[in-house]
């Protein structure tokens, strides 16, 4: 017993003087009563580079609470790591609940990832803040009691984008033609948006199921030719869309193309003048809001570019979990739970305020249409979206365009 | 009418092969004068991507695509004089090992110095949009690809065939022991076949750029195709890797036209049948080195 201790006294005065050294005695000095959140996102595949952008805000905000005294006297410590694929999110996840002992998870942005962390919350009874991932199924039949979700979800998206078709008149009497990301999210989508299409007298004649792998889709692009749709439809996630985008504007082909989901930063990507249509966003970084502007501001002078969506939907997420800890002053699952269940109103940074729905755990909260702002009227290669009102408007209940209960299966 | 839409995709195919074999001709070369599986080759023509939209930035598309291949050709230099050449007489496996780790190194390289998010890129204006030549729909600027893939195909044809240069290229491969009886070393060769063979991966990814992403796996995700490329075409045959790039491209249309799921994994059941009959490739010559 004895050697035993001198060993680990030696191991951690070693460490300490190795980290002070290195300067780093913030870290070893609050160690002991760090909050600790387990942080799983993927960093890498086709949608790493949104990944990316969740990690800079999450890093952003908890160097902000840090600074200003961490949450409840404890210093926040994010373990962020790529989640990969929808297996080893869950074997990571496991992993950090039982040896990293953090207190809480939170990320992610692949919906069959997050399914799978949300198995993991449930098994372990712990917190799960699913944040980027918006399959409809996990808030819905695959809900469970431990997991909270903060982006608008399918159903949300293709309704704000759906409102802006129906005052278009681009969708009575329309034939639709979709491409569908090949994974749960985009089954999820395409379910959706069906419905959407048989409540207002759209035509869907015709659907591709698409391979998150598939980097050429001029073979799809042929047999939409032959379709000969009123209007096409982008069902599809990540980096997919902006190569569709792309190869969609090098065919040329004349149907309006529209889509029911897209990531500014792939937006970003698609390159000048080849994004057009209208598309759902739940934040824009030009978004007319006060504290909206300042987040933008500090993210721009650390990172040097513009945050995405991804980056704000992080940066609230995390701000969230700090006032529920500093409200319930207790990182305890069931204490945390009851909180959020309350449908207490957090600020996240836009016009109206945000409230999770207690009976599916859902984040009520705005969205946006977008259209493509026309040639030359940019400011930066970074603002070419026109974003549309906010939607619901600001007389209709945040619940107008989430699933009604009789639309969710879920129950908690 | 459903014949005429069949044909398109066929059409459309072969443009697709096209590019492929940009990509996969390189690979067969290196592979068969070195005997060295690249699995770096990927990476080069993601640096090839990357390189032409830095400088689209400053000069325009059409410098752009010449100036990018030539960047990356000159990079090969020191790839194959650093790297490659300590692997010719080695155990096979090292070299896989190695370009392997060179592959990942480059990745996470791009991913530092260019970041995460995918670049963006666009066809200069004069290409975009689309012809019809009868009832067929192309895209212009994969017609442009066509007749760029066409033009390299046709000179490294000329190299290979009429050239002193590919005769002993061509020696190389079957019987490099042979060759260096004669007095001629291999190795100045094996320099201008890897500048040439990551110098059409580059091309092919200075020319995809616009219509795909450009992201740092982008290296991994086209790397996989060329290999099934080039099994299926056959080791040390031209015109089996030209042949295999087409099929590829053929056969992954059709399939996506009939039975849209089965699109990506259509061109390993291509592999897989090719190799059940006929076990070097289509046109595969027996090479006695890797007997």
């Amino acid at each position: 017993m004895t050697r035993y201790n001198r060993r680990t006294l030696l191991k951690a005065g070693a460490t300490f003087a190795g980290a002070s050294a290195l300067g780093f005695p913030a870290i070893v000095r609050a160690q002991a009563d760090k909050i600790k959140i387990g942080h799983l996102t993927p960093l890498t595949g086709f949608l790493g580079a949104l990944g990316t952008y969740a990690q800079l805000g999450i890093r952003l905000v908890a160097e902000e609470i840090n600074a200003s005294g961490g949450v409840i006297g404890r210093q926040l410590d994010i373990l962020s790591e790529d989640s990969v694929n929808p297996s080893t999110a869950a074997t990571k996840a496991q992993r950090m609940l039982d040896q990293d002992g953090v207190d809480f998870l939170m990320g992610e942005i692949n919906s069959a990832s997050a399914l799978t962390i949300m198995q993991v919350a449930e098994r372990n009874k712990r917190l799960f803040v699913q944040i980027g991932a918006r399959s409809d199924a996990l808030r819905g039949k695959n809900c469970n009691k431990y997991t909270f979700h903060v982006d608008i979800p399918n159903t949300v998206m293709v309704n704000a984008v759906g409102k802006a078709l129906v005052r278009e008149k681009m969708v009575k009497d329309k034939k639709f033609f979709t491409l569908t990301a090949d994974y749960i999210f985009g089954h999820d989508l395409l379910n959706a948006a069906k419905r959407f299409f048989a409540a207002n007298g759209g035509n869907l004649i015709g659907d591709e199921l698409v391979a998150t792998d598939v980097t050429d889709f001029s073979p799809y692009l042929l047999k939409i030719r032959q379709a000969q749709p009123d209007v096409v439809c982008s069902n599809l996630a990540g980096n997919q869309v902006t190569t569709l985008i792309k190869q969609y504007a090098e065919f040329g082909l004349p149907y309006p193309i529209v889509g029911f989901n897209l990531n500014t930063a792939d937006a970003w990507a698609a390159g000048d003048g080849n994004l057009s249509g209208t598309w759902p966003t739940v934040w824009y970084h030009t978004l007319d809001v006060p504290a909206s502007k300042t987040f933008v501001a500090n993210f721009i002078k650390k990172n040097g570019k513009p945050p995405e969506n991804h980056a704000w939907i992080e940066y609230i997420s995390l701000k969230i979990m700090a006032q529920a800890i500093n409200e319930t002053q207790s990182t305890d699952t069931d204490k945390l739970i009851a909180y959020l269940e309350k449908e207490t109103e957090f600020d996240i940074l836009k016009a109206r305020k945000a409230y999770f729905r207690n009976w599916d755990h859902q984040l009520m909260q705005e969205a946006y249409p977008f259209t493509v702002k026309p040639k030359g009227k940019a400011k930066d290669q970074w603002d070419f979206i026109a974003l549309g009102a906010a939607v619901p408007g600001a007389n209709e209940p945040l619940e107008s365009l989430a699933p009604t209960r009789e639309q969710n299966p879920c129950s908690l | 009418m459903q014949f005429g839409f069949l044909l398109e995709q066929v059409v459309n195919g072969l443009v697709l092969g096209g590019y492929y074999l940009l990509i996969a001709l390189g690979l067969s070369l290196i592979f068969s004068v070195g005997g060295i599986v690249n699995l770096a080759h990927g990476a080069f023509y993601a640096l090839g991507a990357y390189a032409s939209v830095e400088f689209t930035r400053y000069l325009g598309f059409g410098p752009a695509v010449v100036l990018s291949p030539i960047a990356v050709a000159l990079l090969g230099i020191l790839f194959e004089r650093f790297i490659l050449r300590r692997f010719y007489t080695a155990d096979p496996i090292l070299s896989l090992l190695v370009t392997f780790g060179l592959a990942m190194v480059t990745e996470q390289a791009i991913r530092i110095i260019w970041g995460a998010a995918p670049l963006s890129a666009a066809i200069p204006p004069a290409f975009r949009g689309s012809v019809f030549v009868g009832d067929f729909l192309f895209s212009r600027y994969r017609l442009l690809i066509l007749a760029v893939v066409a033009a390299v195909l046709v000179f490294v044809w000329l190299l290979l065939h009429k050239t002193s240069f590919g005769r002993v290229v061509r020696a190389g491969i079957q019987r490099p022991d042979m060759v260096a009886a004669l007095g001629i070393r291999l190795q100045p060769y094996m320099i201008a076949i890897v500048m040439l063979g990551v110098g059409m991966a580059a091309l092919g990814g200075a020319f995809f750029a616009p219509i795909t992403i450009v992201h740092p796996a982008m290296g991994a995700e086209i790397i996989t195709v060329a290999f099934v490329v080039v099994v299926i075409g056959g080791l040390g045959s031209f015109w089996g890797v030209v042949l295999a790039a087409l099929l590829v491209g053929v056969v992954r249309g059709i399939t996506i036209h009939f039975l849209p799921a089965a699109g990506e994994a259509s061109i390993y059941i291509l592999m897989f049948l090719v190799l059940m009959v006929r076990p070097r490739g289509l046109l595969g010559e027996r090479i006695e080195k890797f007997e």
